[in-house]
């Protein structure tokens, strides 16, 4: 099976005045293309971090990390944030959308970045509005929607470059449990269509529902991988070949 | 790319509204000021140069001690008599030397008193020739004032103006000048300059008698130049000639022998020195304006360090960021410029309007130049771009998750 993320002996210190905080201390993880992941652990275990060493946000003090077989440690801030745009998509759990746009500029966004044409991206905006089941909310901003519609709007703007995966960081932190399930739907349905989904959070439940690889962080190390209810009975893990 | 960034810029500006107004508000007070002042300026020029137009090119006029612009005989200075007279008239070059007095009047119609300039008229024909086309004047209604006439007035075209004295004073009717009764024989048209507007001209006899002036005593003098390329010469000579007479050394002199271009060029230098001070006024302004866009665009990466981190985050390079927040801030340059021009445009003509209500003789117009427009505004937008640069390159460094993490 292909790997499409692979973190080989990644280290991540922070300096915090006179002593250094291991915030990665250490991790090898292979994510296979089409995997559902959770990144689990509480606070100050390294998860967010690590998120970010995989979404090329950050870099790491030592090791590397492949993505889509190219070591994406040594590039240029340029490159990587072209790789960002068209690679991944970002899911945060404040929304993150951009207030001055409405609900169908901020999914035109990442498109403008990678040099799509109005045209084109008029046209993919209102297929992934179609998506989130958002079209009435097209000239919303983001002040006039509630939590999970501005959620949705951010998966469907993560979706505008038909990015490989989804890195989201506590999707349904800021959400009601309701409006978190339908979230979490969405991205168990994208994955169904081949999206590799790498999802952090601290909520066990939610990792064990949804999830089919549970990495267990702790101290900045990976201390378990188990595999979620759905997937546990059967060893042999069944991956979508269906992309897009 | 270019379009689409302009158009998330100009939502940016507008989103901040007030603030945005208050940001171009430094930039516009210094492009209204340069604008205004510019366009006023050549109005201004034009029209001072006007007042002087009555004075030929050919012409010195010599006067009794520094009497500056105000009305000569108002001060107590020794008078010029015949004899200052008949030396410059000795002077090489001099042509012929006019005598003139001009003094302020009480004049009473309809009951009406007002104070008005008087110009005397010489009672030598080619004199009064000379004197008509210096002035420039031309007749409206009635005729000229010739050599015989006597108890004879000529008034300029202010007093046609129904408001000077209850009602118009009329052809043929009687004016009373300091206790006397004068007929009204004649109306200058409109002059460019106001003194000969509300000038009344007169006889020499009539005016010496009612003032009682001496008969050989002048408050002004003027020579004309048989050739005008050697206006300095004759003047060095006249000067040269008065020292003499007067026993005076150089820089000791109690009269005065001016160039026309001597007054037009102390008026320019007023002129210049005034468009400087309100130059640096507009520099400084300018500068202010600069700084409050830069003080702006740095708050703005302050407050949207995280929408920075999240566009870098869908895949905005750093020459993104770094291009979005220029345009920025070169639009709010720009904006403050075409604002600026605006403001300064009909702050001009405002003051154009008023000046010209004021002095209806006035030759006053507001000069538009489309090169000074143009420009100003290019001007601003390269404020506005150098005021935002540190700012926006500030902000393009940000790293991601740095920003992300505001």
């Amino acid at each position: 099976m292909k790997s499409l993320i692979d973190l080989k002996s990644v280290f991540k210190y922070y300096k915090m005045g006179e002593s250094i905080v291991k915030a990665v201390d250490g991790i090898d993880i292979k994510i296979n293309q089409g995997d559902f992941v959770a990144i689990m652990g509480p606070s100050g275990s390294g998860k967010s971090t690590t998120m970010n060493l995989v979404g090329s946000l950050d870099l790491a003090t030592k090791g590397d990390i492949y993505l889509d077989g190219k070591n994406i440690e040594h590039l240029e801030e340029s490159d990587l944030a072209q790789i960002r745009g068209k690679k991944i998509g970002f899911i945060f759990q404040q929304f993150n959308l951009i207030p001055n746009l409405t609900a169908k500029e901020n999914i035109m966004l990442p498109m403008l970045f990678q040099g799509v044409d109005e045209f084109d991206r008029e046209i993919r905006a209102e297929e992934l509005l179609k998506l989130v089941k958002l079209e009435d909310r097209k000239d919303h901003y983001p002040n006039q929607l509630s939590g999970g519609q501005q959620q949705r709007v951010a998966i469907a703007r993560a979706l505008a470059n038909n990015p490989d995966v989804i890195l989201a960081d506590e999707p349904t932190g800021n959400l009601d449990t309701a409006t978190g399930e339908m979230v979490m739907s969405f991205l168990e349905e994208l994955n169904k269509k081949g999206k590799t989904i790498i999802m952090v959070t601290h909520d066990p439940n939610l990792a064990k529902e949804h999830a089919r690889t549970i990495y267990w962080m702790k101290d900045g190390k990976v201390s378990k991988t188990t595999f979620g209810k759905k997937y546990s009975k059967n060893k042999k893990i069944p991956i979508s070949k269906r992309r897009r | 790319m270019i379009k689409d960034n302009v158009l998330l810029a100009l939502k940016n500006i507008r989103n901040r509204g007030l603030r945005s107004w208050l940001t171009m508000l430094g930039i516009f007070i210094g492009i209204a000021a340069v604008v205004s002042l510019i366009s006023l300026g050549s109005g201004l020029q034009s029209a001072i140069t006007g007042q002087f137009s009555s004075i030929d090119p050919d012409k010195l006029t010599i006067t009794n001690a520094e009497t500056g612009f105000g009305p000569p005989g108002s001060t107590a200075i020794k008078k010029l008599n015949s004899h200052d007279f008949d030396l410059i008239e000795s002077v090489n070059g001099v042509d012929l030397v006019i005598q003139r007095i001009i003094r302020v009047v009480e004049v009473n119609y309809n009951d009406i008193s007002k104070f008005k300039y008087i110009a005397n008229l010489p009672e030598d024909e080619e004199q009064i020739k000379v004197i008509y086309d210096t002035l420039n004047v031309k007749i409206i209604e009635g005729r000229l004032l010739t050599k015989n006439d006597r108890r004879k007035v000529v008034l300029g075209n202010d007093f046609l103006d129904k408001d000077e004295f209850g009602k118009e004073v009329r052809l043929g009717k009687t004016i009373n000048i300091q206790g006397t009764d004068f007929e009204v024989i004649g109306f200058l048209d409109k002059a460019g300059t106001f003194t000969i507007n509300s000038v009344i001209l007169m006889p020499d006899e009539d005016m010496r008698k009612i003032l009682d002036i001496k008969k050989d005593e002048y408050d002004i003098l003027i020579a004309q130049v048989k050739d005008q390329d050697k206006l300095q010469e004759v003047k060095e000579q006249i000067e040269k000639t008065f020292r003499d007479d007067r026993n005076l050394k150089i820089g000791e002199e109690d009269f005065s022998v001016q160039t026309p271009e001597q007054g037009i060029q102390t008026i320019n230098t007023i002129l210049v020195i005034i468009n400087l001070v309100i130059g640096g006024i507009a520099a400084i302004s300018l500068l202010v304006g600069a700084i409050g866009i830069a003080n702006t665009m740095y708050t703005s990466v302050l407050e949207r360090t995280k929408e920075i981190g999240v566009i870098k985050a869908i895949g905005a390079k750093n020459s993104d960021v770094l291009s979005l927040f220029l345009i920025e801030s070169a639009l709010l340059g720009l904006a403050g410029g075409i604002i600026g021009s605006i403001i300064g445009l009909s702050l001009a003509f405002s003051v154009a309007y008023i000046v010209q209500s004021t002095f209806p003789g006035l030759n006053f117009a507001v000069k538009i130049s489309y090169p000074l427009i143009f420009l100003s505004i290019i001007f601003s937008l390269i404020i506005g771009t150098i005021a935002g640069a540190f700012p926006a390159r500030q902000a393009s460094k940000l790293k991601p998750v740095d920003a992300l993490r505001k």
